[in-house]
């Protein structure tokens, strides 16, 4: 399936990734509801959405490789929605940690904000990912223009590395869970150097065929 | 050609038809009725019930967090360091025979078969609260005698200023073990009076049956106004000492877990605030009591101590 799939084909592969990527999330009401979270379903929610934002985020930093490796040059038209799953879960996981962890107490959020050294990187990882997602438009691709766009959006590599030391320093004892997506982290982003880049191909008519200098 | 008889079996001993007859429906009665490991012995091998001889309720009267709950959510990293699957792979550990060596500086040291143990002193059910340092906690309803009591049997010296607990390492059945996530085995410690307080606890039971093997089986200690990981579980050697010792927590992370683990609100953890805890099964939270709310008793035992250095 190198070849681009038809439109109708396409839309429907990407909306089915950002379903099965989002099924966690949905699941978590369900899970609560049913009791299957826990004695404390809370931290049970928090550590799932955290697990989930970093994952989607290697999903999407794995669609260059996996583009690379296949030659399918449209997966690139799946980056988009995925980066945004990505961005919707590390919103979901901020807001658990200012109501579920703190209820919204001011005090409490500012103490964190300004004592913790791992919510301090979180928080810096979101606000970046804000950005990016932001400026995911058609509209804002072509304001910032095609080289802008791109030295921006290479901020997602930050941004993953910000959320695996997020994690690390989170951590209580066992550090194997950090360890393998750092490992992980390491792979995606020692692929993205090791794999050449395909030329532009004449034949590609996403929107975003700018961005696919590198894609 | 050697036939064996088979051993005589009295009469009485033969089942009777209509049970042999409906033995299946039986077995998975009796399967349900035993739940979720209600009782962490064999058949065979099971000790007397536990009889508890008195109550105390050392929680101001609040209502007990859910047995499901306390048995089901375990900090017990020899097995995993996740909170769930302790209650399913510590049905693995093997306590009985169970013995505990009690050494050091005592004038009688020995080593107590669990039975021992058990009829030591007559078991009191103590409702009390538990604060993990994560920032949850329980109200529990133990069963025990202080610890006191075996102190006063072994008969400290004169040099004993700390009491040091081990639990269980046992590399065939705690897969835990295996992950250098802390020291093994698992050692925590108190300054002699502490282990002496009437508060102390030498815990055998919980929601009045024995302890379930992931909340520590066959005995444990339990310090209600420190921080859960000092109430060391599956104790198998109780050594008195001069020195401070390092617990596993101290040389896990000295910078977060020190030697007394009071609970104190005003002294963060490096990574989360100690001002509020979750009871497991609410949603809303509550503020911290230092000491767990056990300050009237035990705030004198650190009277003119800096409690931010000696954390």
């Amino acid at each position: 399936m190198s070849a681009t799939p038809p439109p109708r084909l396409l839309s429907a592969i990407k909306w089915s990734a950002v379903f099965l990527m989002l099924l966690p999330l949905f699941n978590l009401p369900v899970a609560y509801w049913q009791d299957a979270l826990g004695a404390d379903p809370f931290e049970a929610i928090q550590q799932t959405l955290g697990k989930w934002t970093l994952y989607s985020l290697f999903v999407t930093l794995g669609v260059t490789p996996l583009r690379r490796l296949t030659g399918f040059a449209w997966l690139i038209r799946l980056r988009r929605a995925l980066g945004l799953t990505a961005f919707a879960y590390a919103c979901v996981h901020a807001l658990a940690w200012a109501g579920l962890e703190h209820l919204f107490d001011p005090a409490a959020l500012a103490d964190d904000l300004t004592k913790r050294v791992h919510i301090i990187v979180g928080l810096a990882a979101l606000i970046l990912l804000t950005l990016l997602a932001i400026t995911s438009t058609n509209a804002a691709i072509k304001r910032l223009g095609g080289k802008r766009w791109q030295a921006l959006h290479r901020l997602v590599y930050a941004i993953a590395i910000l959320g695996v030391v997020h994690h690390w320093l989170l951590v209580k004892a066992d550090f194997s869970a950090p360890a393998m997506e750092a490992a992980i982290l390491a792979i995606l982003l020692a692929s993205r150097l090791l794999l050449p880049a395909k030329r532009p191909s004449a034949r590609g008519t996403g929107k975003v065929s700018c961005a696919s200098r590198t894609g | 050609m050697l036939v064996r008889r088979p051993p005589d079996i009295a009469p009485s001993e033969i089942t009777a038809a209509s049970l042999f007859a409906r033995r299946r429906q039986l077995i998975l009665a009796t399967g349900a009725a035993a739940g979720l490991a209600l009782s962490p012995f064999s058949a065979k091998a099971a000790p007397p019930t536990l009889k508890i001889s008195g109550r105390a309720d050392h929680a101001g009267g609040e209502k007990p967090t859910a047995r499901s709950a306390i048995t089901e959510y375990n900090n017990f990293y020899e097995f995993s360091t996740d909170k769930r699957s302790p209650a399913r792979l510590a049905q693995a550990m093997r306590i009985e025979p169970w013995t505990v060596t009690v050494e050091g500086e005592v004038l009688k040291p020995a080593t107590f078969d669990i039975d021992q143990l058990r009829r030591l002193a007559p078991m009191e059910e103590r409702i009390y609260r538990l604060r993990c340092v994560e920032a949850w906690s329980a109200v529990v309803p133990w069963a025990g005698f202080p610890l006191a009591t075996l102190i006063d049997k072994v008969q400290p010296t004169g040099q004993a200023r700390y009491v040091a607990f081990e639990t269980l390492a046992d590399k065939e059945d705690m897969p835990g073990l295996r992950s250098r996530v802390l020291d093994w085995p698992y050692l925590e410690a108190l300054r002699l009076d502490e282990a002496r307080h009437p508060l102390t606890l030498l815990a055998f039971g919980l929601y009045g049956d024995w302890l379930p093997k992931q909340n520590g089986a066959p005995l444990r200690l339990v310090v209600p106004w420190k921080y859960g990981f000092k109430s060391a579980k599956s104790l198998v050697r109780i050594r008195f000492l001069r020195d401070m010792p390092h617990s596993a927590w101290m040389k896990a992370s000295p910078r977060e877990y020190g030697f007394y683990a009071n609970v104190n609100p005003s002294v963060d953890h490096p990574r989360w605030s100690q001002a509020r805890e979750r009871r497991l099964g609410e949603f809303l939270k509550r503020p911290t009591l230092p000491f767990n709310g056990y300050a009237e008793q035990v705030a004198s035992l650190y009277a003119g101590m800096d409690l931010r250095l000696n954390f």
